[in-house]
């Protein structure tokens, strides 16, 4: 009921305030290239301080804290050529503009689809995911990154653009710790690969976090393949653990030849919770993460046992 | 027609849907930008402090040197041996806590505010923090202020005679330590203040997300020595408060201060930041509880150890003795107790003061006290919800131990009903049969009373300075035939424009619709104190029904007059009066003749005031919780919350149930969720929404709610007030569903939030004794 009795409004107008939409980063430069050729001009010429701007998920809130003062910023979303996800022959080439939300419905058909849809809708809230990037995430390697442990545990490969050129460097060279990774001064990453799995691969994913679309305190990813009820080859990676995502290996090394049970599971879970080093924070001192650990690997597993 | 009881949509939401609510945020065109510089240490000297080198000009730098002459803030308590600690605006020797605001910047713009701010001078020497409640009552300890050695701002002390021996002969006594840990209120809207100088009047105007407007002009003006009248404060749309907004800020002070020594405006939009390290925090309370039990579990006495960390000032007007007072006066809850003794005790941290916060220490003591109803039953082997009949008040009145009358509720009622909607037998059997699967479900029950709507005796007895309590509406009705209330009170987000006009209508005979509710803004208003303690329905609502009466008697004079009858005979119905022959006139149409044709009547006045000022009167509620707690993990799921809630005459179902809702929710994330946490040092570690973690929409569970309406004489429209029983019922219910869910470890659930770490942690201890 509107008290006023006044006609109904026909649109809403847009308001402005001088206090409220303010500015709080420290002052950047900002460019847009069009290419990558001119995005890998900017950071060649803008060296250390020039940071690229993709999704700006984790990057955009952190210069609003000022914690990060990049002088320069290269922002990306205009190089339309980075924007796709492609299958071709037994891999998944994943672009630099290819946001968390694509992989929602698979984009790849087999177990490594499946498993991407089912990683990204564990990746924080809708809107997030519109926006954040895959790439970008592997870039900034924060260690509780979904998709950091994803294409560690599928032993992806990372494709940079650099002032010489390309070089390729695997998933498991790439994270060096919290928010460190591989690259080079004036490099980019351009491009993320991973391998099609065949359909006798099975996946599984578990996370845990206090509240919807929180950091994950820990994850686990599993991929086995299982050939005449034994396994053949097995990757369990980790993370919200430690400055990286880290493949538990005692644990996968365990299950070779074994058939998948709920009793090898457990044992293997117990193991990589043994092996791990978990970090200790407010959310979680480490013995909880270790029991968390534990408990996320003995999902997953039942779950890739079970697909 | 009865307004009153119906599911009136509110008046206040169609703006807000259409994102045209006016917050302070909306009213800062033209002001230059304030940002505050905030200390990194907890505890220090202020060796130097001196502004940017390099002053663009425009902008303003203000410290203490240039506030010279400020007072400082320094409400008081005259009972309970408080001590009066002083709080300066702006500090110029000592920092007392992370946050605390040392000196502002006002700019042209924020970000060169922001920079400014980072280029300010200042140096500080570290001294030693002290942050816990532990460190802080050592008998060492470092005074966190002259004025209180020990660190003891307030203490409350009572000592029933009849204790010692009760305990001493008690078949059974049951005791337990808890802990509740520090909330901020975490208002959708933080904390927001444009002041704005007037030219032709050189009167400032101070737009600020407040509780309290009156309250606050008072305070400001005393301490910046200014005449009240130059001062006017508006409470625009409030995006949430829940006692976070009723305290006086600092950072308002400054900001009237500016405009009136610079001639301009100057407006802060708190960043969320702020407002988590830096507004008020809440609850940080441990208290130590007994319990007296006879062999069939009548309780027959308590006792209660209360310690409040209540950081490092006191706000201004509750003092910091609202906290741990409010335990005192008020653990014995609706449970028939006489021997009674406490202590309660505020204690100072160089940590960020405290303000009232939704509940106000009764959140902690159900907590307490509803486990200890379940320990006890547990001890002495008898059923959770038999220990509780045997033990409520059932007769009223009923005068407590500490000298409060608890007026008609519905105690046993209430737990009845969730008794039998719960269906325990079917729940146990359900528990049982998942404990085979080693799933761990569990139910909760929490019984507690709101004390609610209570006005001056309430706040006097606490030996306040300042006594807060009375509401005074005026109301006229204009040529036009609408009806115009003034209220002191100062909703922000009660849908007090709705429910006040449905308690008028039906005195008046009008429509909801013409009658507008004009609040939070001291020109416009009648002094008053503002919406906090659930007060406003009550205390406003019965003002404006006394109001709308005398008016009434008004229009039936003037009534009279126009149909010539007698005005006894007139009554008001339709938006007419009507005479007993049936013949009538629309109030608007004699609204009209009584303003414009004053020479026909006896009176031309069609306005009135009315003040309320009532004792105060008790809510209740049982609630209850069905958890599923992951053993693995420690995570708990709400599978079923339930409210059978009693809050007298309902004005307002539709808001009602939103003020339980949200209350529960909160109460949601007192128990599980929400936790600020600081270092050893002082630093405060949880600054950002990742670190201190409310629950969203995906973690609160759908809530059922029930009400039963027990008219209590105490208030004169029967309502009492919920606004914040669903905060205080929801930590005990969950903890004590976690409990029973973990029965078979052995767990008792003492400290909140129960967080999956910490469940774990008890989990594994359990497992580890075994």
């Amino acid at each position: 009921m509107d008290p006023v009795g006044a006609a109904p409004l026909l649109c809403t107008p847009f308001r402005t305030s001088s206090v409220g939409p303010s500015m709080k980063p420290a002052a950047f430069d900002y460019h847009a290239p069009a290419t990558l050729d001119q995005a890998l001009d900017l950071l060649r010429n803008h060296g250390e301080e020039a940071r690229i701007l993709a999704g700006g998920q984790s990057l955009v809130p952190t210069m609003a804290f000022r914690m990060a003062r990049p002088s320069v910023l290269v922002d990306i979303n205009r190089i339309s050529a980075l924007a796709y996800t492609k299958a071709e022959g037994n891999s998944l080439r994943i672009g630099a503009l290819a946001r968390h939300a694509w992989f929602e419905t698979p984009v790849a058909a087999g177990p490594v689809g499946a498993l991407l849809a089912q990683v990204a809708h564990s990746i924080a809230h809708a809107p997030i995911r519109q926006r954040g990037t895959f790439c970008g995430s592997l870039a900034h390697a924060d260690p509780a990154s979904e998709w950091c442990a994803t294409v560690l545990a599928l032993g992806g490969t990372l494709l940079l653009a650099g002032p010489d050129g390309r070089r390729e460097i695997a998933a498991a060279d790439w994270f060096q710790g919290v928010f460190t990774t591989a690259i080079e001064p004036g490099e980019m990453l351009a491009e993320v690969r991973l391998p099609l799995l065949d359909p006798g691969w099975r996946c599984g994913f578990a996370e845990f976090s206090r509240r919807a679309g929180d950091f994950a305190l820990t994850m686990a990813v599993v991929a086995i393949r299982i050939e005449d009820g034994g396994m053949r080859e097995v990757r369990i990676a980790l993370g919200g653990i430690g400055g990286r995502p880290e493949l538990a290996s005692r644990a996968a090394a365990l299950l070779i030849g074994q058939p998948p049970s709920a009793a090898i599971a457990r044992e293997a879970a117990a193991c990589a919770a043994a092996d791990c080093d978990p970090q200790d924070d407010i959310h979680a001192p480490a013995d909880y993460r270790r029991d968390l650990v534990r408990s996320m690997v003995r999902r997953a597993l039942t779950q890739a046992f079970a697909a | 027609m009865n307004w009153v009881g119906r599911s009136l949509r509110r008046f206040e939401d169609p703006a807000l849907l259409r994102g045209e609510g006016r917050f302070t945020a909306d009213t800062t065109s033209g002001a230059l930008v304030v940002r505050f510089l905030r200390s990194p240490i907890a505890n220090g000297r202020i060796v130097s402090l001196r502004p940017p080198a390099e002053m663009p000009p425009g902008a303003v730098f203000v410290s203490a040197t240039e506030m010279a002459g400020t007072a400082t803030i320094k409400p008081m308590l005259h009972r309970f041996a408080y001590r009066a600690v002083e709080q300066p605006v702006l500090p110029g020797d000592r920092v007392h806590f992370v946050g605390q605001a040392i000196a502002a910047i006002a700019a042209a713009t924020a970000e060169l505010a922001e920079d400014l701010v980072e280029a300010i001078e200042v140096e500080y020497e570290v001294e030693p923090a002290v942050v816990g409640l532990d460190a802080a009552l050592l008998p060492d300890a470092a005074p966190v202020h002259g004025a209180a050695p020990g660190n003891v701002a307030v203490e409350g002390v009572l000592r029933s005679p009849d204790c010692e021996t009760v305990f001493a002969a008690a078949p059974h006594v049951v005791e337990l330590a808890i802990l509740s840990r520090r909330q901020n209120a975490t208002p959708m809207e933080a904390r927001a203040g444009c002041a704005q100088y007037d030219r032709a009047t050189g009167r400032i105007r101070l737009t600020a997300s407040v509780q309290m407007p009156h309250m606050l002009r008072t305070g400001i003006a005393e301490l910046l020595g200014m005449a009240e009248s130059d001062l006017q404060v508006v409470a625009p749309d409030v995006g949430g408060g829940f006692g976070q907004k009723m305290a006086l800020f600092p950072e308002y002070a400054v900001l009237v201060w500016l405009a009136r020594r610079h001639r301009g405006a100057f407006a802060w939009i708190e960043d969320r930041n702020e407002n988590l390290i830096a507004s008020a925090h809440s609850r940080d309370q441990r208290h130590v509880l007994r319990g007296a039990f006879d062999a069939d579990g009548t309780l027959l006495g308590l006792e209660a150890e209360i310690l409040a960390n209540v950081g490092a000032f006191s706000a201004y007007p509750t003092t910091c003795g609202v906290e741990p007072l409010m335990a005192f006066a008020e653990y014995p809850g609706p449970y028939k107790v006489q021997a009674y003794s406490a202590r309660a005790r505020g204690v100072l941290t160089h940590t960020c003061p405290m303000a009232p916060y939704r509940g106000v220490s009764r959140p902690v003591i159900t907590f307490g006290l509803e486990r200890l109803m379940d320990q006890a039953a547990k001890a002495i082997g008898i059923d959770p919800v038999a220990i509780r009949r045997r033990n409520l008040v059932d007769s009223f009145p009923y005068q407590t131990a500490t000298g409060l009358t608890l007026d008609d509720a519905s105690y046993v009622e209430t737990l009845d009903d969730a008794v039998a909607l719960l269906d325990i037998p079917a729940f146990r059997a359900r528990q049982a049969a998942a404990r085979t699967e080693g799933r761990f479900i569990g139910l909760g029950l929490a019984v507690f009373n709101e004390r609610t709507g209570y006005g001056t005796p309430a706040f006097a007895a606490r030996g306040m300075g300042i006594v807060p309590g009375y509401e005074v509406v005026d109301i006229a009705m204009t040529p036009g035939g609408e009806i115009e209330l003034r209220i002191g009170a100062s909703p922000h987000g009660q849908g007090l424009r709705t429910t006040l006009a449905q308690i008028v209508a039906d005195r008046l005979g009008v429509s909801p619709d013409v009658i507008r509710v004009i609040h939070g803004d001291t020109d416009r208003t009648p002094y008053g104190w503002g919406s906090f303690a659930s007060r406003a329905t009550v205390i406003s609502g019965g003002a404006c029904r006394t109001a709308a009466d005398k008016l009434a008697v008004r229009l039936r004079a003037a009534a009279a007059t126009v149909l010539q009858a007698k005005a006894e005979e007139i009554t008001l119905r339709d938006g007419q009066a009507v005479a007993a022959s049936g013949s009538s006139v629309a109030l608007a149409a004699l609204a009209k003749q009584v303003h414009q044709r004053s020479d026909l009547f006896d009176d031309f006045n069609l306005a009135e005031t009315a003040a309320y000022d009532p004792g105060g009167t008790f809510s209740n509620a049982c609630h209850a919780a069905i958890v599923e707690v992951d053993a693995e993990t420690g995570l708990v799921r709400i599978e079923r919350y339930l409210v059978v809630e009693d809050a007298g005459r309902i004005i307002n179902p539709l808001i009602a149930d939103g003020q339980v809702r949200g209350g529960v929710a909160q109460g949601i994330a007192n128990a599980l969720f929400e936790e600020i946490v600081y270092a050893e040092d002082g630093n405060i570690l949880t600054g950002t929404l990742a670190d201190y973690t409310p629950p969203t929409c995906a973690e609160i569970p759908t809530i059922e709610i029930h009400h039963r309406e027990t008219i209590s004489p105490a208030t004169l429209t029967g309502a009492k007030g919920l606004g914040e029983g669903g905060s205080i019922g929801a930590p005990a219910a969950i903890a004590n569903a976690i409990s029973d869910a973990l029965a078979p470890f052995g767990i008792e659930i003492t400290e909140i939030p129960a967080t999956p770490p910490r469940i774990r942690a008890l989990i594994r201890a359990a497992e580890a004794a075994r």
